[in-house]
């Protein structure tokens, strides 16, 4: 059946109160696309959010939602996934408050391998707060915090996910919209910890102070610079200069956290109280 | 006739032009008020871009198969 976003949303919520042009939008709606192509019943979904941007996702959309303090939605997540594990349980972030605020939730979730799904949306910037620069704002960009540009290097979140445990990582953006939407239908169907960065443009807080003033040209930079990590292996290291990968990099099994947790709980319970 | 239905919420459009800078067919525009809206609809080919790639849910593609394959 054909599915419409509209059809999901809380409508006395709309519109939001995204910037003109901003990705989140886009990376919101693939996001129920994927949980549409699935077949989950919007009962049986829990979407958890933290703070900024990213978060304003769970107010428009009619699923279950949570709304949590900075950075912390993963471990609410944990929290609610062993108390109701029958239940799907997404978490949208964000680069700032997952990432940043939420960094250290953030990699033992992943060392976990809980069956939770992620959803990190990577605009390269603090948007809601005010601008400031972030661990994943790229080196030498403009921020309210680094009027000169910023000195740090950032992270590669799908790379640091994907050394603290996670068991499906992937990224697209916001202009290979299909293929985000793919990434998280196959992350949702995994079991066990999933993250899929969706790189989307933030044209108020992050393009009009790095010459990117207009979200078709973010939306362009994006389609110039994402290299597919299969077309990748075919390219030398000159060609791939200046350019990030999308696509889907780790796909894997591992025990998950849930089920170890229920299995330990029926093991010590057979051989009675000590 | 045309094949497809484009819909689009000017109440929830927020002029940012992404529909009309991606339509690989041009079948979208601004009208006098600045919000998308649709300028040739007999050369829309349903690829749904527009839809997609609207960060305001402001348009809907009725009718395409694409979307149909994609659900």
């Amino acid at each position: 059946m054909a599915v419409h976003v509209q059809d999901y949303l809380r409508m006395h919520k709309m519109p939001h109160i995204w910037c003109p042009g901003c990705g989140t939008g886009i990376a919101l709606g693939a996001v129920v696309r994927a949980i549409h192509n699935v077949g989950y019943s919007r009962d049986e979904v829990i979407v958890i959010t933290g703070i900024g941007c990213s978060a304003r996702t769970n107010a428009i959309i009619d699923f279950n939602t949570f709304q949590t303090t900075h950075g912390r939605a993963l471990s609410f997540a944990t929290g609610f996934k062993l108390t109701r594990p029958e239940m799907k349980v997404v978490v949208i972030t964000g680069d700032g408050d997952g990432a940043g605020i939420g960094g250290n939730h953030l990699i033992h979730t992943c060392r976990r391998n809980i069956d939770i799904t992620t959803i990190l949306i990577n605009n390269s910037i603090y948007g809601m707060t005010g601008g400031q620069y972030s661990p994943l704002t790229p080196r030498g960009s403009y921020a309210t915090t680094a009027p000169y540009g910023t000195v740090e290097p950032s992270f590669d979140i799908c790379k640091l996910a994907e050394g603290a445990g996670a068991t499906y990582v992937g990224r697209a953006t916001a202009y290979h919209v299909t293929l985000l939407e793919q990434l998280v239908t196959k992350a949702l169907k995994h079991e066990g910890f999933s993250l899929v960065e969706a790189i989307t443009q933030c044209p108020i807080g992050y393009g009009r102070r790095n010459k990117m003033k207009s979200p078709t040209e973010m939306l362009k930079w994006q389609r110039e610079h994402a290299v597919n990590v299969k077309a990748a292996a075919g390219m030398s290291p000159e060609q791939l200069e200046g350019k990030f990968l999308i696509g889907e990099f780790v796909n894997k099994t591992a025990p998950e956290y849930t089920k170890l947790y229920q299995k330990l709980i029926e093991d010590a319970q057979s051989k009675g109280a000590k | 006739m045309a094949k497809y239905i484009i819909e689009v919420r000017k109440n929830w459009c927020k002029s940012c032009g992404i529909c009309i800078d991606f339509c690989p067919k041009g079948v979208l525009g601004f009208d006098t008020e600045g919000k998308a809206a649709v300028l040739d609809l007999e050369s829309c080919t349903g690829c749904m871009m527009c839809e997609y790639r609207c960060p305001d849910y402001a348009i809907k593609v009725e009718g395409s198969e694409s979307n149909e394959a994609a659900s």
